[in-house]
């Protein structure tokens, strides 16, 4: 349990931001019908992944990890409003958010 | 254990909580809501991790505009969220498969390798300078091709955005300057001949 009682090392974070993951592709998979959750499922895997960045950055005393999280999160925020945006629309003209309901291009 | 250990395995039991309510939760705005708590705990790992300037931009940001926007759009529309879950359960199987499998798929690479940190360092910490600084100067000097280029991301999303959810209404009364240098004279005013009434009196 030597693991378990030590002080965090660069593991335990990537542990954490693996479990993290996990749990937001599972939610992807749970809630497939909803588009809400699953763009806040993204938005977790998107920060279990900056998680890894700022724990590499801090662990290996090198900066650049940290400016990439920064331009992660710019496109995350730029892809949220986006997906929100289309998300409107798309309650506006189909009546409904459910994943299923969006066939149109099936012809 | 000293107090670093701890905090880091109590943030991360709420961290582990918060995103697990996320994917759970019945109610979207709960949803929306644990997925706060999850970013500002996050947010105070990064403290803990010496990002400073990120973990405060991630409570900005996310906390502040990203997640405003989520719960904007939740209440703003009205679904019938019920009708989204009734097929919950028969996902649970292949979820909980997903999540095994990407779990011990991680797990097989952090134990199958030596502990990293063997890279070299291409711009490292400072030492005793202030985080937001460090960030700064590699923003505006190494990354400053990179940084422009988020710049015109943002102003793209800014433009989709309203241009996929602006909507003009039908009573809207505007110009169309097309018609309005198509018109001729004749079309705006015609002379009609009467003859003149006889005065009477």
């Amino acid at each position: 349990m030597s693991f378990l009682a030590a002080p965090p090392t660069l593991s335990h974070y990537l542990v954490l931001g693996a479990v993290l993951f996990a749990i937001s592709m599972a939610g992807i998979f749970l809630n497939r019908r909803n588009v809400i959750i699953l763009l806040m499922a993204i938005e977790l895997m998107l920060l279990a992944v900056n998680l890894n960045f700022i724990a590499f950055s801090s662990f290996l005393d090198d900066m650049a990890g940290q400016v990439f999280v920064f331009f992660i999160l710019t496109v995350a925020a730029a892809e949220s409003a986006i997906g929100l945006a289309i998300l409107v629309l798309l309650f506006r003209n189909v009546g409904s958010i459910d994943v299923e309901d969006l066939d149109e291009l099936k012809g | 254990m000293n107090v670093q250990t701890a905090l880091f395995y109590l943030l991360s039991a709420i961290l582990v909580f918060a995103a697990l309510r996320v994917v759970t939760a019945r109610n979207p705005v709960h949803a929306a809501l644990w997925l706060v708590l999850a970013f500002f705990t996050a947010a105070a790992h990064w403290l803990m991790l010496r990002a400073e300037f990120l973990a405060i931009a991630l409570v900005l940001v996310y906390v502040g505009a990203v997640m405003v926007l989520f719960l904007f759009v939740v209440m703003m529309l009205d679904v019938n969220f019920d009708n989204l879950r009734t097929q919950f359960k028969s996902y649970l199987p292949v979820g909980a498969t997903v999540f095994v499998l990407v779990l011990v798929e991680m797990a097989l690479v952090l134990l199958g390798n030596k502990p990293v940190g063997v890279a070299v360092a291409t711009a490292p910490a400072p030492t005793g300078g202030s985080n937001t600084k460090a960030l700064g100067v590699l923003l505006y000097t190494d990354y400053v091709y990179p940084f422009e280029i988020a710049a015109v991301v943002l102003l793209v999303a800014i433009i989709a955005a309203i241009a996929l959810t602006h909507r003009r209404r039908r009573e809207t009364k505007y110009q169309d300057p097309g018609k309005q240098v198509r018109i001729r004279a004749q079309d705006r005013v015609r002379v009609l001949s009467m003859p003149s009434e006889k005065n009477d009196s």
